[in-house]
């Protein structure tokens, strides 16, 4: 399952934005949203998800329970 | 509550901090007698002249000029790539004047256009700058687009930035490049093992980093971007936050670190830890220090070194002089509307009136000193100014947001800071609790010189053993101040009067009630 950002406690940095491998975080109505589409949970580019790493707000991006982890295509 | 009620203790505390740091004097403090003892205060005979020029019109680098030229921040860069536990990113709001808020966020395009027409209505505005809210360099592109749309519009207005550090030294080549020549980096340990306290993480390299480790590498980042800053010529000030408990005795080994590489100016800033901001120091109750804790440090600092007193630790959309913020004339959705032409032969003829005017108050304060020459005393004191600025005493004491204090010795006046307090004169809040609020924030000083006052307070300052003087109104303060404090001395010598030395002071934290 990709990320999701919970939008009640974004504060709209853009930090997760600039750190996105896959350029898949936009902005929207001051705050960040994921496209799941092209989300990959980081798997492939690096050890963990950059937006939760990056995120001034513990527990504001999160898995998204809703939609099925991300798998790497062999 | 982490502000401490002025009581005996707390004297107890204090003198113990000022023991403590006792050790750092000696560096030049109490030099000769014609060298300013504050750099930020200092003039021209007190640097090199290629210094001189870069800081004179620069309110946030010299303590003289923010008398006469403003500044203002633009709001473009909102990420940030470390956390720190004096910063909450959530809070928001309109009233509050911190660093790290702000209300709303340009783009680089909107920047332009604002600083074009924030320029063209205040003619003193030198300066820009770039403070976040986030970290300007967690946000090169952004940065980099505003600094560069306004070198090639406006190139008279200064540009600087104020980071963390952590990411400085991979863009030292292109801040020297937009000729950006004020960096401000902010840092308040040079242990780790401090450092750890300060900051629970920091992102780099693509991972998060806790604990000792995260705090050894921010400090590594911030030595090496501060060489690599000073080997370029680029003047560097130093931004601490004073921490009583944490870093406060450490900062003076901070002083001599960023000292020996080259910082030219220090600023250490009391801690601001409301609990209703939510950051973890309001929410452990991590106390901020008192006014004469902070006093004796940056006293402590001082030397070689140049020392900043006159910081508003204003917002990171600030427009103005120092202590005002003019934000709110300009949003976004003013200025888009504006029609904006940069004119700089205006600016400058404006300009040349202020240098008219800083002049004419260098002179008052030399001509005074003269007075001054032969009186010996041992003698310091403290006094508070009410003051709207061009160096003059020309405030009623109920409209005054903060009040200018001056340490008189028979050295002269001497700036050392200022103290926020709330409109006392803003009806409907209170006027008992606010003129308590006034005393406690000029509660260590011997006199409060306004432009007029009414009959309560005066009645209430003086019982407090403030005595309140309104006979300098209009006039320049050093000159009132020294004419004041030659009388002050005179009483003294002849019996009239005992001088009593004076408590400790707070520091006002939080918002301002009431609007400017």
């Amino acid at each position: 399952m990709p990320l999701k950002i919970i939008d009640t406690q974004c504060t709209g940095c853009q930090a997760c934005e600039q750190e996105c491998p896959n350029v898949a975080i936009s902005s929207k109505n001051g705050v960040c949203i994921i496209n799941p589409k092209k989300c990959t949970e980081c798997l492939g580019h690096y050890d963990t998800q950059q937006c939760v790493a990056v995120c001034p707000v513990e527990n504001t991006i999160v898995f998204d329970d809703s939609l099925p982890r991300y798998q790497l295509r062999a | 509550m982490q502000l401490l009620p002025i009581d005996a203790s707390n004297q107890g505390k204090l003198d113990q901090v000022m023991q403590q740091m006792a050790d750092h004097k000696g560096c030049g403090t109490t030099g000769g007698s014609g060298k300013s003892s504050c750099g930020s205060g200092a003039g021209p005979n007190d640097m090199a002249p290629e210094i001189w020029e870069k800081v004179k019109n620069h309110p946030c680098y010299s303590e003289e000029a923010h008398h006469h030229y403003a500044r203002m921040h633009v709001a473009v860069a909102p990420a940030c790539n470390i956390q720190c536990n004096y910063c909450n990113r959530k809070y928001d709001c309109a009233n509050e004047s911190r660093p790290g808020v702000v209300s709303e966020k340009l783009t680089p395009e909107q920047a332009s256009k604002k600083v074009l027409a924030v320029a063209s209505a205040i003619p003193q505005m030198t300066v820009l700058g770039i403070a976040g809210p986030g970290d300007p360099l967690a946000n090169p592109e952004k940065t980099f687009k505003t600094f560069e749309l306004i070198y090639k519009t406006a190139p008279d207005i200064k540009l600087c930035l104020s980071t963390n550090g952590l990411m400085l030294p991979d863009h030292v080549d292109t801040i020297a490049k937009f000729k950006v020549d004020h960096v401000t980096i902010t840092i308040n340990m040079v242990d780790p093992e401090i450092g750890q306290y300060i900051y629970p993480w920091i992102f780099y390299n693509h991972k998060r980093y806790t604990g000792v480790e995260a705090a050894r590498i921010l400090h590594e980042r911030q030595m090496l971007g501060l060489e690599m800053l000073t080997e370029r010529g680029i003047l560097c000030k130093v931004n601490s936050v004073m921490i009583p408990g944490v870093n406060d005795k450490h900062l003076v080994e901070v002083n001599r670190a960023v000292k020996s590489r080259g910082a030219f100016l220090h600023n250490i800033m009391p801690l601001i830890s409301a609990p209703e901001h939510g950051t973890v120091f309001g929410m452990t109750g991590q106390r901020g220090p008192t006014a004469q804790e902070l006093k004796a440090l940056q006293d402590s600092c001082e030397g070689e070194m140049n020392m900043m007193r006159h910081c508003r630790q204003c917002r990171a959309d600030a427009v103005g002089l120092l202590g005002e913020d003019r934000s709110a004339e300009f949003t976004t959705e003013k200025i888009m509307g504006m029609e904006v032409q940069y004119d700089s032969d205006a600016r400058k003829a404006y300009q040349s009136k202020v240098e008219v005017e800083r002049q004419a108050k260098v002179e008052a304060k030399q001509e005074e000193l003269r007075g001054l020459a032969g009186e010996s005393s041992d003698i310091h004191l403290l006094i508070a100014v009410a003051t709207k600025g061009s160096g003059l005493v020309n405030e009623h004491f109920g409209h005054a947001k903060e009040f200018q204090i001056y340490e008189l010795s028979t050295a002269g006046a001497k700036f050392v800071g200022h103290r926020r307090v709330d409109l006392y004169c803003q009806g409907g809040y209170g006027e008992e609790d606010s003129l308590a609020t006034i005393i406690r924030a000029i509660n260590d000083c011997h006199a409060v010189f306004v432009a007029k006052i009414g009959g309560c307070p005066k009645a209430d300052l003086t019982q407090a053993g403030i005595e309140p003087v309104e006979e300098f109104a209009g006039q320049f303060i050093e000159k009132s101040a020294i004419t004041w404090f030659k009388a002050y001395l005179e009483k003294v010598k002849t019996g009239a009067l005992t001088h009593q030395p004076r408590g400790d002071a707070q520091i006002r934290q939080g918002a301002f009630l009431a609007a400017a």
